[in-house]
């Protein structure tokens, strides 16, 4: 029976508040119909669908394409003359910096407690299929960029919706029209999906890990979990609106390490279980495919797949645009390329260990793992071999959170800026609306937090998608026409 | 041959004694003095995308101040006599100063002795120790 209003803690009002809410815009988001037993959600299908005709499109690219993007993040065709400058590894970096978050610890435990082991698969799939469609809109990104008269540069979906769309219509009214209407759609879902996905989320994962670290429900601020989100928000804060670099700084330089060490762990865990991890892989493909199963079978196990890789890697949803067209090069296909990379690094690589950690060490089999939800449970795999490792995880949860938050803080405000026209007023109201929802992300439970983030970070993809395939003829020009410049040697190697 | 003499500039006390001492040399030899300055700058570090965004900008600001902060006031400190040129550019500072020499075709690479503590040279190495390990030709390291 529910507390009376008056009675409950701050978190449990927030809570209560923000459910209705999340039901609504979950409901229409995540508009679903009944496949073989299981509701598909519209939206799952569309980015599946996307990835899958790019991939095509592009003839395989994410197959054909990492070599040059590694030969371009090393650096093998960068003019001397140019440094200084961002280089490929650089955006690549900045670029996973802030993909890598809590859908890659969170996310995929949610995954396999209700899709089951099965979805491991369909989440590398849905990883290897994200790599064309990133490289699609990365490229984009570039080319449709606004240079503004300060040297700054502005780019992303809503800039290549409204030009890209005007320039293959012939600049004609109807085009312009459905360009401008796209792009204001991006960018108002953007900051949705900022203040959802790239905040809200992390802050609630962040918090929850730092509370089971500290003591789990019997810790000192289990009930607190408003001021763990506040002291987030004033960190937050003191980056995006007090432009106080050093802890941005620091974070940056943290996520790697962390990352590095996480693998590192994953590895140790799965090492320790060795003799287990055939048996696993065959359950993750049994669960995969099967006609039936206690999660859904083949198409449960794939729409979870999808959608937590999805989350992840954020392909088809048009953030990386935002953070590749700041990167200043002369062929917008080589950040296109560099972009590759980036959900093979985080869902191929990085969601992948993550899944085999907590099938591996069996956790998900824990009749409390649904209830556990969450870092919680990704916590309770790597526990089973290195019980201290929570404790490390919990930096690592802090550090990629905090990243995240930066990074999609930054892609909000460019949409803030799209739509008022890069008004400072407007840019300075959205920053501290988005340090207020960390407060809000810390205080609720997973349940509403990951309805509305999921919601209005899928909602960019409709817009974004839609843009893609009206600008696909384009981008195939693009990408093609550079790899057979590269190919015959008119764009060469550099001599270092 | 015209000798070419490398020097790096810094605009620390060191890096000026540097100078005096190779502008001594490149009168005496009849040399060409380049004088560099390195901006510190990897291409792998990990940015913002604030940071990326402004990157551009930043780059030709710290060049231009490299240019009439660093490098002009010390080619009036050479003065009359010596043909000089001028260089500004951003990398790894040990690197790129024995690159430049490469290409510049100098037989000599001077520097001052870096301010650095003396545990951070420890652990990390300071410029000029790192240079005098890998350079291709002769390095003065200038107290």
């Amino acid at each position: 029976m529910p507390q009376p209003f008056l009675a409950q803690s701050i978190d449990e009002r927030i809570s209560t508040a923000m459910t209705p809410v999340s039901s609504a815009i979950e409901g229409v988001v995540f508009y679903s119909v009944p496949v073989a037993g299981v509701n598909l959600p519209l939206i799952v299908l569309w980015l599946v669908a996307a990835g899958a005709f790019f991939t095509v499109y592009l003839g395989f690219i994410n197959l054909r394409g990492p070599k040059h993007a590694l030969d371009l993040v090393r650096g093998q065709y960068s003019n001397p003359d140019d440094a200084g400058e961002v280089t490929h590894f650089q955006a690549l970096a900045t670029a996973v910096s802030g993909t890598v978050g809590l859908g890659n610890i969170a996310g995929v435990a949610v995954a396999i407690a209700i899709g089951g082991p099965g979805a491991t698969v369909w989440m590398i799939i849905a990883g290897f299929l994200g790599m064309s469609s990133k490289m699609a809109e990365c490229t984009l990104g570039v080319k449709y960029r606004r240079e503004r008269p300060d040297g700054t540069v502005s780019g992303g979906p809503m800039y290549y919706l409204e030009k890209g769309i005007a320039e293959v219509t012939g600049h004609s009214e109807g085009g312009k029209k459905v360009g401008k209407t796209l792009a204001v759609l991006f960018s108002v879902s953007c900051i949705g999906g900022a203040i959802g996905a790239g905040n809200m989320f992390q802050a609630n994962q962040a918090t929850a890990q730092i509370i089971a670290v500290t003591g789990g429900a019997d810790s000192p601020i289990a009930d607190l979990r408003w001021i763990v989100g506040l002291l987030f928000a004033v960190a937050v804060g003191a980056v995006i609106i007090g432009g106080i670099k050093s802890i941005a700084r620091v974070t940056e330089k943290l996520v790697p390490l962390m990352a590095g060490i996480y693998l590192l762990a994953a590895v140790v865990v799965i090492g320790a279980n060795l003799p287990a991890v055939p048996a696993a892989f065959a359950e993750i493909f049994r669960q995969a495919f099967a006609l039936d199963s206690a999660y859904g079978g083949i198409i449960g196990a794939l729409i979870v797949g999808f959608q937590r890789a999805a989350f992840s890697n954020e392909a088809g949803i048009g953030s990386a645009a935002i953070a590749h067209s700041a990167v200043r090069t002369e062929h917008p296909s080589t950040e296109g390329h560099v972009a590759l990379l980036e959900p093979f690094i985080d869902t191929i690589i990085i969601c992948t260990m993550t899944a085999l950690i907590i099938v591996i060490s069996g956790a998900y089999l824990d009749p409390v793992a649904g209830e556990l939800g969450g870092v919680a449970l990704t916590s309770a795999a790597f526990a089973t071999v290195l019980p201290w490792f929570p404790n490390v995880l919990a930096v690592a949860v802090v550090a990629f959170a905090f990243s995240t938050m930066l990074t999609w803080s930054y892609y909000g405000m460019k949409s803030t800026g799209y739509l008022f026209n890069d008004s400072e007023t407007a840019e300075t109201v959205f920053k501290v609306i988005f340090c207020i929802f960390v407060v809000i992300g810390a205080s609720l439970s997973l349940g509403p937090v990951i309805g509305i983030s999921d919601s209005m970070l899928f909602l960019m993809a409709i817009p974004n998608v839609l843009g893609m395939y009206i600008l696909a003829r384009l981008v195939k020009k693009e990408i093609l026409g550079y790899r057979a410049k590269v190919a015959s040697g008119e764009i060469a190697k550099v001599s270092h | 041959m015209a000798k070419v003499l490398l020097v790096g500039v810094d605009g620390s006390d060191a890096g000026r004694r540097a100078l005096q001492f190779a502008t001594g040399r490149a009168r005496d030899l009849g040399a060409t003095l380049v004088l560099v300055h390195v901006i510190p700058w990897s291409p792998y570090s990990f940015n913002t995308p604030e940071e990326n965004e402004q990157r551009h900008e930043r780059r030709q600001q710290e060049l231009a101040s490299a240019r009439t902060q660093l490098l002009e006031p010390a080619q009036q400190d050479v003065g009359e006599g010596v043909e000089v040129v001028l260089v500004a550019k951003h990398g790894d500072r040990a690197e790129l100063l024995n690159q430049l020499a490469r290409e510049h075709d100098a037989d000599h690479i001077i520097v001052g002795r870096t301010g650095e503590g003396r545990m951070r040279s420890r652990l990390f190495g300071s410029v000029p120790s790192i240079l005098t390990q890998i350079a291709d030709v002769p390095v003065t390291v200038v107290p």
